[in-house]
């Protein structure tokens, strides 16, 4: 359930998460909570969002960037 | 004179915090810290393909939701590679109609298998034997189980440690033998003179000042 393809795009828990951070959640365990996937699966898929470049994160709190929005346009 | 080159390795014990790892996973790549705020029991088996381990993992999803309701995930581990886990499990799937729900670490290169203490050169050099670990909210290790390579684990046990284990959390009690979730606790013994004499004079049921239980 990694959140990046090999390909880069986003996979359908990546895109649900994208979605999420793109409605204002920010921190994992309300991401969690709203998408339903499990915290430990938000964590480490935010990480790869993040390093993607898809997110950022500041603190503990995370947002969507602006090339991870242009990709649930 | 011979040099004898040993190496020791020293073993997670209870109580103490459970060692942090970064390992590639069929989830992707999961730490353990991914974990904190939730309970973690992390397991190893000898080997995907292999009888026992395959009437173990069925076992492990058929107990997986008892456990969600615990706040427990299961996070599986073996030497195998990401490729023959996913072939495995979906060969599990094919084969039985049981969808594996839970990550599986590739440990090849063994690093996370030594952090543990799951190989036993005694009962094999290569596979990790049937460990069990049971870490809780804090990333406290607060059990361990191993089972040799020819004996499948028993869940209903893993279930029973789970729940004996958040009972004494929650109630600062301990639980007695094949204790089960409704039976009788007992209340943790009085450590003075005076907390003895105080003990038999509560309503508690008392073998002896040192055993009393009591119903939540």
């Amino acid at each position: 359930m990694a959140c990046i393809s090999p390909d880069g795009s986003p996979t359908e828990t990546g895109t649900r998460m994208l979605r999420a951070l793109s409605s204002g959640l920010g921190y994992p365990e309300e991401i969690a909570q709203d998408t339903g996937i499990p915290l430990f699966r938000v964590r480490s898929g935010l990480r790869e969002l993040n390093k993607a470049g898809l997110a950022s994160q500041n603190n503990d709190r995370h947002e969507i960037t602006e090339k991870g929005a242009k990709l649930i346009e | 004179m011979e040099e004898i080159n040993k190496q020791i390795i020293s073993l997670p014990r209870l109580g103490e915090p459970a060692p942090g790892f970064e390992a590639i996973t069929t989830d992707g790549v999961l730490k353990l810290e991914d974990y904190k705020g939730g309970w973690l029991i992390l397991f190893s088996h000898p080997a995907d393909f292999t009888p026992v381990c395959t009437t173990e993992f069925i076992a492990f999803a058929e107990i997986y939701p008892e456990l969600q309701k615990r706040g427990v995930e299961l996070l599986g581990l073996s030497v195998d590679s990401v490729s023959s886990h996913i072939a495995w499990v979906r060969n599990v799937e094919e084969k039985t109609g049981v969808k594996i729900p839970f990550p599986i670490i590739a440990d090849l290169d063994k690093e996370v298998s030594m952090l543990y203490g799951m190989i036993h050169p005694g009962q094999s050099k290569t596979e990790t034997v049937r460990c069990v670990f049971i870490i809780d909210h804090n990333q406290i290790i607060r059990a361990i189980l191993y089972y040799p390579l020819t004996t499948g684990r028993n869940m209903d046990e893993i279930i029973r440690i789970i729940d004996c284990l958040q009972t004494t959390d929650e109630h600062r009690v301990a639980t007695p033998a094949n204790w089960q979730p409704g039976e009788e606790v007992i209340i943790p013994q009085p450590a003075t003179q005076e907390g003895a004499e105080e003990r038999l004079k509560q309503d508690y049921e008392c073998i002896d000042w040192y055993l009393c239980k009591k119903k939540l």
